[in-house]
C-alpha cells in the first residue's frame, strides 16, 4: 500500500455521504445497494481496510469479497464530503486489491479472469487468432496508417453483444468516410479491468503488448470503442510510454453528424444511460448528448440520476467478468433499467459493451422487453438513416 | 447459536443476516469516542412483519435487540451494550403516502432523509421536511428515536419529535401498534386528541420498542432562500439579539456559531440567519424586519451584517450542510464527536464560556455554536470536538472534554442530548426519583426480559 | 512617519469646494460644504466622517488634487470612527492578513500582478498574457482596501514590506522594474496613494488597460468585433487614476464594443454597492443597484464590463438576473481574440 494511500485511511469518517448521488435519490452505489451491509459501502471498506493494515481482521473470504465488491463507478470520489480523501478512494480500493492479488487471496472468479487474461490475453479464453473475427464481412481495412485506428478491446472483440456494436461502430464509421482501420487478430488488451482488479504487473504487460504493437505501425490517432479502453489509453499509457491522442467514438460522432453526414430520422424517446468511464472518470457528459440530439425525431430525455449522478451498470471495476455482485431486484442494472423505464424512454441508448450487456440482460431479468430496449448509439444513428 | 443464525435466517433470507468477523467488527463501533462492543448478529429486514418476528424471537431467547438507523448518533447509541442483535433498519426506506392538502408524509422508519428530501423535490416540490444537519443517510427513524431537531425546527414548532403526526412501533413482545389519528382513521394527520402514547418512543434510545413507520409534518417550500450572517464580539449580546431576530418570525433557521478556524472567524460571535420567500417582494420585507430588529446594535457598529459573496452563499442556503462532515477532517484524522445540550437560550454565553475553559484545559480545538428549536423555547447547544482516529491520546483527550462538557451543561441547566452511557448516568443522577421510577415502570411493563437495548436509561450500580 | 501631504492653504482658498459639492451622497449648500470642509481640515469632529460612503470620487473631483478623500479616512480613523462595524473590520484585518509564507519566483517583464485575488487566476491565459510571469499572493498585497474601513494605519503598517517582497522575491530575482496591475485599486496605491503618503514606490506599476490595450493592437488582425453594446462598471479604485479612463474608451474601439450614453457613468458612475453593504447602509446599496442596473438596462447594453472583481463579485448576480451579460474587461478582451 503506497504511503501516499496508507496516511490517509484512517481519515473516513464513515459518514455515509459516498452511498448516495449528490442529488440524493436512491443509494447509488452498486455494492451497497446490492448487499446492504455497512462493510459494502464506501467508507465500510475503508474502516475495514484500515483494521486488515492493522491487523484487527483476518484475510478471509468475506473480506476479499468485501473488496472486489467495488465496480470502481467513482460515486464515492463524486459524494465524499472530504476534499483530502474523496479522489483518492477507488485508487486505494485498487491499492487494496493489489496488495491481495500479491497474497494470491482473490475470490475464484477473480482468480480465473485473472488466469485467462495472463494466459489466453483475453477473458474468454478464446484464441488470438480469433480477435478480428467481429469484422467478418464487413470490408474493414487493417490500419496500415489511415488517420485512425480504431481499438476495439476485449468484449468487443469477443462477446456476441460486445462484438454486435463493435460492427455498428465500425459501420458507421465506414459510412460516414472515416479514414481508419483495425488491428484484427494483433490487437490485445488494453489491461483496464485487469488494473481495476489489482493486478497491476499484468496489466502493464498487457498495455506494454499494444502499446508497443501500436508504436509499431506508428498509430497517431485513435478510436475506442469502449469507454473502458479509453481510460486506459488515455490515463495510463503515457506513463508506459504510449502517448496517443484518443477518443471514445461519441466524441467524434456528433461533429461527424452535423458535419458530413446526411441525417435520417428516428422518432423514439431516448435515455442515455452515463458510462462511468466515459462520464465520472473522464468528465465527459456531453458528447455522446449532442451526437443523439443531432438526429431528428429524437426526444432526449434524462433518467433522473444522471451525468455525475448515474447509478453504474455494476458492470465496472471487473465485476462484468467476475460477477462478484450477482443479479438480483437489487443489482445496479436492475434497478437502473427499472429507473429508466419510468422516464418514458422507449430507447436506453449506451456508449458501452459492457454497459450494453448489464443493462440488457436485466431489461430481460425485469420483464421490461417492449417497454424499454437497449442499444448503443452508433447503432441507433445508423437506425435512424435506414 | 447456529440454531439462532438458522431461525432469523429463515426470517429475513440469508443475505440479510450476518456474523461474519467483517460485520461485527464494524458494526461495534461509531465514529465516536466510544468504546467498541461486538454484536452477535447484524440483522436487516424489510418490513414490519420481519421486524415483528425478529423481535419475538430475541424475546424469547432474550437477546438483545438494538435498532440503528444512519447510525450517525457519534455517541454510540448503536453500538450494543450487551451483544445481541444489530437491527440495521435501512431497508426499510420507502416512502409510504404523502397527503399534500395535510401535509404529511408516512415513511418506513430507515427512510434516508436525503431520499425523503429528493422525493419531496421530484414528487410534492410544494413542501419539505426538517432536515437535521447530519449526513443525509441519516433516517427519519433514527432522528425521530433521539429528538432530533434540525432546518426548520425554529421557524415550524421544535424538536422533529414534535414534527410526528403517528407512529407504527413493534414493541417487545412482537405486538405492532398504531399511534396516533391513525390507530382510529385512516389518515396520520394528528397525534391529538386521543391520548398520546408516541412520547414512549422518543428519546428512549429504542429501549421501549423499534420505531417502524412514522407519520411526518410537511411545510411549504418557498423557492427563493437567502442566508444572513450577523456578527458581534459580545457575548452577552448574542441572547438579546436571537431574542429580536427570533420575535421578526421572519426567518427560517437561526443558529449561532463560533469557532477559532479560520483565524478571521477566532473570537467573533457569529449568527446565521436562513430567510425563505415566496418572492422578491416577501424577501426584501423579510430580510428588512430582520435588519430592523437589530438597528441598535447595528447603529453602535459594535455589530453587522457580513456581506457574503455569491459562492459562500450558495453552499449555506444547502440543507444539510456537506461542508460540515469536512469538520472531522481539520485534525487530519477523520473523526469528531460533540455533545449537543438542550438549554434555554438565555445560558448562550455561560455555555459558551465553559467550552471555552474546557477546550483551553485540554488544549483541543474545537466548534460551539446553538441551533435555535421553537420560537427561541429552548437551543441545542453543541461542543463539537475534532479528533484524529490514529492517535489513542488525542482520541482519549477528546473523551475526556467530552465528558466534561456533558457535567457542565448539566450544571448550566441544559440536559445533554442523545448522550452516551455515561452522559445518561449524569442525567438519571440528577433526575427526580419519580420521574426516572415512571421511566422504568414503563420499560418494565413494555419490555419484561430487558432485551431492548439494554444498559440504556438505566442507572448504573 | 507617512504623513498625508496635503495643503490646507489650498483648501482655505478654494471657492467651489467640490469634493462636498459633487458629492453623490451628501447634499450641502455651498455655505455649508465650507463649514464642514473646514472642520475636516482643521482637525474638527464633522458630520462628513460618518456620512462619507469611501467611494473615492472626491480625489477625482478636487481639481488641486489635494487628497480630501484621504484627509477624510485620516480624520475618521483620528476620532475613531469606523464606517464598518467593528468585528467585521477586525475580521477582514485578520483575513487580508500576510501569511509570511512567500516563496522566490523570478518574475521577468512583462510581470501580471493579480494582488490577492487567488480566484481570477484562471483569467490570466490565453494569447493576450503568452509570455507574462504572474505574481499574487497575501504577502504582496496592495492593501488599499482598508481606506473603506478607514484604516490608513493598516496600510501604512503593512505595504513597505509588500513592497519590499514584490522586489525581493519576484522582481529583483527576474530583472523586472514594471508590472502590470490586474485590478487598477494597486495601481492606485503606487501612483496615488503612496506619493501622497510620501512613501517611495520602487518599481513601475502599468494600468492594465494600458498593457491590454498595446497588446490588442498588437494582436489586431486576429480580433473579431464583438459588435455588441457595453455597459462599463466604472470602480471607486478608478477615480484614483481618472487618466487612464480613456483606455475603456480606446479599447472598446478595438474590439467593437459600443460604450452607450447613460447616466451613472464616467465622473457620474456609481459605487457597485458592495462596500455600502458592508457598511450596512441596505436601502442605499439597494438604491445604487437598482439605479446603476435599470440605467444599464435603459442604455440598450447586453454586457456589463467590470474593472474591479470586487464589483464583478458583487454585481454579477443582478446583472445577470437582468439579461445582461458580467464580464470582466481582461475576459472580454479575449473574448474578442475568440478565445
Amino acid at each position: 500500500m503506497k504511503e501516499e494511500y496508507a496516511e490517509i485511511i484512517h481519515r473516513c469518517f464513515r459518514c455515509g455521504w459516498c452511498k448516495l448521488p449528490t442529488n440524493y435519490q436512491d443509494f447509488n452505489c452498486p455494492a451497497y445497494l446490492k448487499y446492504r451491509f455497512e462493510t459494502f459501502s464506501s467508507g465500510g471498506r475503508m474502516w475495514l481496510l484500515r483494521a486488515w493494515l492493522n491487523g484487527d481482521i483476518a484475510t478471509s473470504e468475506r473480506l476479499q469479497q468485501i473488496f472486489f465488491s467495488c465496480v470502481t463507478c467513482k460515486n464515492c470520489v463524486e459524494a465524499c464530503a472530504l476534499p483530502n480523501i474523496k479522489d483518492k478512494l477507488v485508487d486505494i480500493f485498487i491499492a487494496a486489491r493489489e496488495d491481495l492479488v500479491e497474497k494470491s487471496a482473490v475470490p475464484p472468479p477473480v482468480r480465473d479472469y485473472l488466469k485467462a487474461m495472463n494466459i489466453s490475453g483475453n477473458p474468454y479464453k478464446k484464441p488470438q487468432a480469433e480477435r478480428g473475427a467481429w469484422a467478418e464481412g464487413l470490408d474493414i481495412p487493417k490500419y496500415a496508417g489511415q488517420e485512425y485506428l480504431f481499438y476495439v478491446g476485449d468484449v468487443g472483440s469477443y462477446d456476441e453483444v460486445g462484438m454486435k456494436m463493435a460492427r455498428s461502430v465500425a459501420t458507421l464509421l465506414s459510412d460516414t468516410g472515416v479514414s481508419f482501420g483495425i488491428l484484427g487478430e494483433d490487437e490485445t488488451s488494453d489491461g483496464n479491468d485487469v488494473k481495476a482488479l489489482g493486478e497491476a504487473g499484468l496489466f502493464e504487460y498487457l498495455a506494454g503488448q499494444t502499446i508497443d504493437t501500436l508504436k509499431a505501425r506508428a498509430v497517431k490517432k485513435i478510436i475506442t470503442l469502449s469507454p473502458h479502453g479509453y481510460n486506459a489509453i488515455k490515463n495510463n499509457y503515457p506513463e508506459l510510454g504510449g502517448a496517443f491522442e484518443v477518443y471514445h467514438y461519441t466524441q467524434l460522432l456528433g461533429l461527424m453528424m452535423n458535419d458530413t453526414m446526411p441525417k435520417g430520422t428516428l422518432n423514439k424517446k431516448v435515455a442515455f444511460h452515463d458510462p462511468c468511464y466515459l462520464g465520472r472518470w473522464n468528465n465527459e457528459y456531453w458528447a455522446p448528448r449532442f451526437a443523439l440530439g443531432s438526429i431528428p425525431g429524437i426526444e432526449l430525455m434524462e433518467i433522473d440520476r444522471n451525468m455525475k449522478d448515474a447509478l453504474c451498470c455494476g458492470g465496472g471495476g471487473g465485476n462484468f467478468f467476475t460477477d462478484v455482485l450477482g443479479t438480483g431486484k437489487d443489482s445496479a442494472a436492475q434497478v437502473r433499467v427499472r429507473e429508466a423505464a419510468e422516464t418514458g424512454a422507449e430507447i436506453l441508448a449506451v456508449a458501452c459493451p459492457l454497459c450494453w450487456k448489464m443493462l440488457d440482460d436485466a431489461v430481460k431479468a425485469e420483464d421490461l422487453e417492449g417497454t424499454i430496449g437497449v442499444m448503443d448509439i452508433a447503432e441507433i444513428v445508423n437506425e435512424s438513416r435506414r | 447459536m447456529d440454531r439462532i443464525y438458522e431461525k432469523i435466517a429463515d426470517i429475513v433470507g440469508s443475505d440479510y443476516v450476518s456474523n461474519a468477523a467483517e460485520e461485527l467488527y464494524l458494526y461495534s463501533r461509531d465514529q465516536g469516542v466510544q468504546q467498541a462492543r461486538l454484536p452477535d448478529y447484524v440483522v436487516m429486514p424489510n418490513s414490519t412483519e420481519e421486524v415483528q418476528e425478529i423481535v419475538a424471537l430475541a424475546n424469547e431467547e432474550k437477546i438483545p435487540i438494538v435498532p440503528m438507523g444512519g447510525a450517525l448518533v457519534l455517541s454510540g447509541l448503536t453500538i450494543p451494550q450487551r451483544g445481541g442483535i444489530v437491527l440495521d433498519m435501512k431497508r426499510m426506506n420507502r416512502v409510504l403516502d404523502v397527503n399534500e392538502k395535510s401535509h404529511y408524509a408516512v415513511v418506513e422508519a430507515g427512510t434516508s432523509q436525503g431520499m425523503l428530501q429528493a422525493y419531496l423535490k421530484k414528487h410534492h416540490p410544494k413542501l419539505k421536511h426538517s432536515v437535521p444537519d447530519a449526513p443525509p443517510v441519516a433516517t427519519i427513524g433514527g432522528n425521530i428515536a433521539i429528538h432530533g431537531s434540525g432546518h426548520l425546527s425554529q421557524s415550524e414548532g421544535g424538536f422533529h419529535t414534535e414534527m410526528v403526526t403517528g407512529l407504527e412501533v413493534v414493541l417487545a413482545s412482537g405486538e405492532v401498534v398504531k399511534l396516533g389519528s391513525c390507530s382510529t382513521v385512516p389518515k396520520w394527520f394528528s397525534r391529538a386528541p386521543i391520548p398520546d402514547l408516541a412520547g414512549l418512543f422518543m428519546g428512549w434510545n429504542g429501549t421501549t420498542g423499534v420505531i417502524t413507520k412514522i407519520g411526518l409534518k410537511l411545510f411549504p417550500s418557498p423557492k427563493l432562500k437567502d442566508v444572513m450572517m450577523f456578527m458581534t464580539e459580545e457575548v452577552d449580546s448574542i441572547t438579546d439579539i436571537l431574542f429580536r431576530i427570533i420575535d421578526t418570525e421572519m426567518a427560517e433557521d437561526i443558529a449561532f456559531f463560533v469557532s477559532p478556524k479560520p483565524a478571521y472567524f477566532d473570537g467573533f460571535q457569529l449568527i446565521m440567519i436562513s430567510v425563505v420567500a415566496n418572492s422578491e417582494k416577501e424577501m426584501k420585507l423579510r430580510l428588512e424586519l430582520i435588519r430592523e430588529s437589530v438597528r441598535d446594535y447595528i447603529e453602535t457598529k459594535e455589530a453587522g451584517f457580513l456581506p457574503l459573496p455569491p459562492y459562500m452563499k450558495v453552499k449555506l442556503v444547502d440543507a444539510p450542510q456537506k461542508n460540515l462532515s469536512e469538520f472531522a477532517d481539520v485534525m487530519k484524522g477523520g473523526g469528531f464527536e460533540y455533545v449537543g445540550a438542550i438549554m434555554p437560550v438565555e445560558s448562550i454565553p455561560e455555555a459558551y464560556r465553559a467550552g471555552l475553559e474546557i477546550t483551553s484545559k485540554h488544549d483541543i480545538t474545537y466548534s460551539m455554536g446553538a441551533r435555535v428549536v421553537g420560537r427561541g423555547h429552548c437551543v441545542m447547544f453543541y461542543y463539537a470536538y475534532p479528533f484524529n482516529r490514529a492517535d489513542s491520546e488525542n482520541v482519549e483527550t477528546v473523551a475526556k472534554a467530552l465528558e466534561e462538557s456533558n457535567e457542565r451543561a448539566l450544571e448550566i441547566g441544559g440536559i445533554p442530548w442523545k448522550t452516551e452511557i455515561s452522559g445518561q448516568q449524569l442525567i438519571l443522577k440528577r433526575m427526580e426519583p419519580a420521574t426516572y421510577k415512571m421511566m422504568t415502570k414503563i420499560r418494565k411493563l413494555l419490555d419484561p426480559n430487558g432485551i431492548m437495548n439494554p444498559g440504556n436509561w438505566e442507572v448504573q450500580s | 512617519m507617512y504623513d498625508l501631504k496635503f495643503d490646507p492653504a489650498i483648501c482655505e482658498k478654494c471657492k467651489t469646494c467640490d469634493c462636498i459639492m459633487k458629492c453623490q451622497y451628501i447634499n450641502m449648500d455651498l455655505e455649508e460644504a465650507r463649514e464642514e470642509q473646514g472642520k475636516l481640515v482643521r482637525g474638527e469632529d464633522s458630520e462628513i466622517l460618518t456620512r462619507c460612503v469611501t467611494c473615492y470620487a472626491c480625489e477625482e473631483y478636487c481639481p488641486y488634487h489635494n487628497h480630501p478623500f484621504y484627509l477624510i479616512v485620516e480624520r475618521q480613523e483620528e476620532k475613531g470612527v469606523h464606517p464598518v462595524p467593528k468585528p467585521i473590520e477586525k475580521s477582514q484585518v485578520v483575513m487580508m492578513a500576510p501569511r509570511g509564507r512567500i516563496e522566490e519566483k523570478a518574475a521577468a517583464e512583462p510581470v501580471i500582478n493579480l494582488c490577492f485575488f487567488p480566484m481570477l487566476k484562471g483569467s490570466i491565459a490565453g494569447k493576450l498574457y503568452e509570455g507574462t510571469s504572474l505574481i499574487l499572493g497575501s504577502d504582496i498585497f496592495c492593501n488599499l482596501m482598508f481606506l473603506h474601513f478607514a484604516r490608513n494605519s493598516v496600510i501604512k503598517e503593512r505595504l513597505p514590506a509588500m513592497m519590499e517582497n514584490i522586489m525581493k522575491y519576484h522582481l529583483a530575482p527576474g530583472g523586472a522594474k514594471e508590472f502590470i496591475c490586474y485590478h487598477d485599486e494597486c495601481y492606485g496605491t503606487y501612483t496615488s496613494w503612496a506619493p501622497a503618503f510620501g512613501m517611495e514606490v520602487p518599481f513601475r506599476p502599468i494600468h492594465l488597460f494600458d498593457f491590454l490595450y498595446n497588446r490588442l493592437r498588437e494582436l489586431r488582425s486576429e480580433i473579431t468585433p464583438l459588435n455588441i453594446k457595453a455597459a462599463y462598471q466604472r470602480p471607486c479604485s478608478s477615480r484614483l487614476c481618472p487618466e487612464m479612463d480613456h483606455f475603456v474608451d480606446d479599447i472598446f474601439e478595438l474590439i467593437g464594443v459600443e460604450r452607450p450614453e447613460r447616466e451613472y457613468d464616467r465622473e457620474n458612475a456609481l459605487c457597485c454597492g458592495g462596500v455600502l453593504e458592508a457598511q450596512q447602509r441596505f436601502d442605499l446599496t439597494e438604491e445604487n443597484q437598482r439605479k446603476n442596473i435599470d440605467d444599464m438596462k435603459a442604455s440598450g447594453a447586453t454586457h456589463c464590463v467590470f474593472n474591479c472583481p470586487f464589483c464583478f463579485f458583487t454585481l454579477m448576480g443582478k446583472v445577470s438576473e437582468r439579461g445582461m451579460t458580467p464580464i470582466l474587461m481582461s475576459d472580454l478582451c479575449r473574448m474578442a481574440l475568440g478565445e
